[in-house]
């Protein structure tokens, strides 16, 4: 397959053709291209990575299938998705990381990387066999879904997994500090009578893992911070040395515990949604660099389990199909933020996590490339989303440019919004 | 008015208003007949996921006096135990011709989720920690019945302030009405985040009572000492049980409140629970015309 991007612009606002033959970027093409896509007016990038998606496979497929959420995925311009492990069963086999990585082959879509769990069945006790889930493909590790409560489990994990190579990547949050908080503890908790989650919940619990990360070889991945103090503490920790990378999702940049007064579970996440302050703090902490890259945490649910009250309804939001959108137009759009620096959080930030190639547009990278439409604008529409979650979303209506107009991933065109 | 989740879109005149209304209903529960037509047509459903029998029987009481039909659902457990969800739940409740849904539920703004679902008429009987409004409403009928006004009235709410909607809607409802409220309880129960205009917190309660008009004792749930917001119960009669000997501290005339039921001897007194001073009785009483009054509000009010 030859590919020819034309009069496309990339990131630096240059002008410029891509072409790809048999799955790479090359110079010239041996003969006319099969395809050839019209770029002009289009920003072209590397495709994106999500270091955190929550794609349901296997065993949860009412909420998503490995399918939709793929094609959310490069609905969203992603290339790759790293998939989280608690599932059903969880990811905690080679065999299931490998069934998975061979279900992804066939679908065809954006790359499959695998996130395994730290410990058997994600229930916190015996380690799960690192070397094996490596060598079948899994990228990391990582118990999401569940907090790492023993300490001293997770400082054995981290010097098994640093011998590996492998990043351990935490959900900080103290479970018992968290309690049964189903939103941020503040007025707005206190004033609704829901039961709040404080930020000393994922401040003690960073505090805790930094120390034991920097006491060993290991290499710390803190998910979806939430809270100033939060990136205060992964900053600091940064400053002295400390092998710590975090990031943060498109949810906690753009929303406040003020959306729950709506009583609406589709705002409940956990992490939970702060106050502005924090949001001001997270952009801040993309700005100075603290923060190394965006993970969507996209987490469907069905409308009915979202249906339910705020104690029950589970925890989450689907996000993948428009957090470059998103970001773009609140960020980018108006000035607060560089595009090279988004382009570098959702691309070079989560790569470099994963010990990935760099991505690139240059001759010889890998075509994994995405055109985005920077000047039209779209609303929010989630009965259109490709995501099984489409009932609803917090920016359902808002009008958003940046969409993805085609992702291509290995030379092979897996979305195209023009077709 | 479509709902009554709690009183923050209402002001001053629609809450006297209703108030007023329960004066005229407390009339008709004195008449030898104690019926009225003004609800005949309309099917009123008590739906409580959460139990408690004598709200409903209050409701329900209500809305019979006003000859409205009344069928009851309640799930001990939540629906989601039978895998429907709550959504489900009311949609299918309401495909039998409801006009209003009185709801009762564990969870925190299950009543303006249940408004959301339903075009019926919704009362909120209780969500979670959030709001009581109808118990508030009751309360307030209670003082000014007492007190002829709440203007200035000084009321100390003691107790578990964070798990309760009734103290949330309280301290919503009275300086709306003129009153001033003080919070008061242990520090891990008593949320700082609750001081507004006209609500005052202190862990004092010697603070809390001096010179209180009227002194709420609220239930405390023994499940607060497992969960380790409190070390003992022999520490918290100790400390905040609403006494005979402490309400030396209020106003000579000042009266004592419970929500109910009462744990006696522990958050209060007993003694003092069926002295003069005590309008417990009254509350319970008064919860009838007030729900009848806040029923015909909703369902034939002029707005």
């Amino acid at each position: 397959m030859k590919l020819r991007i034309s009069n496309a612009t990339d990131m630096h606002g240059k002008s410029r053709d891509v072409l790809i033959e048999n799955g790479v970027i090359v110079s010239s093409l041996s003969a006319a291209p099969d395809l050839e896509i019209d770029g002009a007016g289009l920003l072209v990038t590397p495709a994106l990575i999500d270091p955190h998606a929550h794609l349901r496979s296997p065993g949860q497929e009412e909420k998503e299938s490995l399918e939709t959420g793929l094609q959310a995925a490069v609905a969203g311009g992603y290339g790759s998705v790293v998939c989280m492990p608690n599932t059903a069963p969880v990811i905690d086999t080679p065999e299931v990381v490998r069934a998975l990585l061979e279900r992804a082959s066939q679908l065809g879509l954006a790359r499959l990387l695998p996130a395994a769990a730290v410990t058997q069945g994600q229930q916190g006790k015996l380690l799960s066999d690192a070397a094996a889930l490596k060598a079948a493909g899994a990228v990391m590790l990582t118990d999401d879904g569940r907090t790492n409560e023993d300490a001293g489990l997770l400082r054995r994990a981290l010097i098994y997994a640093a011998a590996l190579g492998l990043v351990v990547s935490v959900h900080a949050e103290d479970a018992g500090l968290r309690g049964d908080g189903v939103m941020n503890e503040g007025l707005v908790s206190e004033t609704l009578g829901l039961p709040g989650n404080p930020v000393v919940a994922e401040a003690a619990r960073i505090a805790r893992d930094l120390e034991i990360v920097a006491a060993t070889s290991g290499r710390l991945h803190v998910q979806h911070l939430s809270s100033a103090r939060g990136l205060e503490l992964v900053r600091g920790a940064k400053a002295q040395g400390v092998r710590v990378t975090c990031e943060v999702g498109p949810h906690h940049l753009t929303l406040t515990d003020s959306a729950l007064e709506s009583f609406d579970a589709i705002y409940k996440v956990a992490p939970p949604l702060r106050l502005q302050s924090d949001c001001d703090a997270l952009l801040q902490g993309i700005l100075d660099g603290t923060i190394d890259c965006i993970g969507t945490d996209h987490a469907p649910h069905t409308a009915a389990e979202k249906e339910r009250d705020l104690l029950e309804a589970p925890f989450g939001i689907a996000n993948i199909e428009l957090c470059f959108p998103l970001l773009y137009t609140r960020f980018v759009h108006t000035g607060k933020l560089e595009l090279t620096r988004l382009v570098e959080l959702m691309t070079a930030g989560p790569a470099q996590l994963l010990d990935l190639p760099h991505p690139s547009l240059e001759v010889g990278a890998v075509a994994d490339v995405t055109l985005f439409d920077l000047s039209s604008e779209r609303r929010v529409d989630p009965s259109a989303f490709k995501s099984k979650a489409r009932f609803g979303s917090p920016w359902a209506g808002e009008a958003l440019r940046g969409w993805a107009v085609a992702t291509i991933v290995g030379g092979r065109v897996v979305y195209d919004a023009r077709a | 008015m479509k709902d009554l989740l709690d009183f923050s879109k209402l002001d001053r005149a629609q809450l006297e208003g209703m108030l007023e209304t329960a004066v005229v209903m407390a009339g008709v529960l004195e008449r030898p007949v104690k019926k009225v037509p003004a609800l005949q047509g309309f099917t009123v459903c008590t739906a409580f996921f959460e139990n408690s029998t004598r709200t409903r029987l209050s409701f329900e009481l209500a809305a019979r006096r006003m000859s409205a039909d009344v069928v009851t659902f309640t799930a001990a457990n939540s629906s989601t135990a039978k895998g429907e969800s709550l959504k489900d739940t009311i949609q299918t409740l309401e495909a039998m011709k409801i006009d209003a849904f009185i709801v009762r539920h564990g969870a925190s703004g299950a009543a303006h989720q249940v408004s959301r679902w339903t075009n019926a008429k919704v009362v909120n009987a209780g969500d979670g920690r959030r709001a009581h409004p109808t118990q508030a409403l009751l309360d307030a009928y209670t003082l000014k019945q007492k007190f002829g006004s709440l203007e200035g009235l000084e009321v100390a709410i003691i107790g578990d302030v964070r798990h309760s909607r009734v103290a949330r809607s309280n301290a919503e409802l009275l300086p709306k009405l003129g009153a001033k409220v003080r919070l008061c309880g242990p520090a891990t129960l008593l949320p700082a985040e609750l001081e507004a205009d006209g609500v005052t917190v202190t862990t004092d309660i010697g603070e809390a009572l001096t010179g209180a008009h009227a002194v709420m004792a609220l239930r405390l749930q023994l499940e607060r000492m497992s969960a380790g917001y409190l070390p003992s119960l022999e520490e918290y009669r100790e400390t905040y049980q609403v006494n005979a000997q402490r309400m030396g501290k209020a106003r000579p005339d000042a009266v004592v409140l419970h929500p109910g039921p009462m744990n006696r001897d522990l958050e209060i007194e007993s003694v003092l629970a069926d002295s003069g001073r005590s309008l417990v009785l009254q509350q319970v009483a008064n919860g009838l015309p007030v729900r009848m009054a806040v029923l015909y509000h909703l369902l034939v009010g002029k707005n």
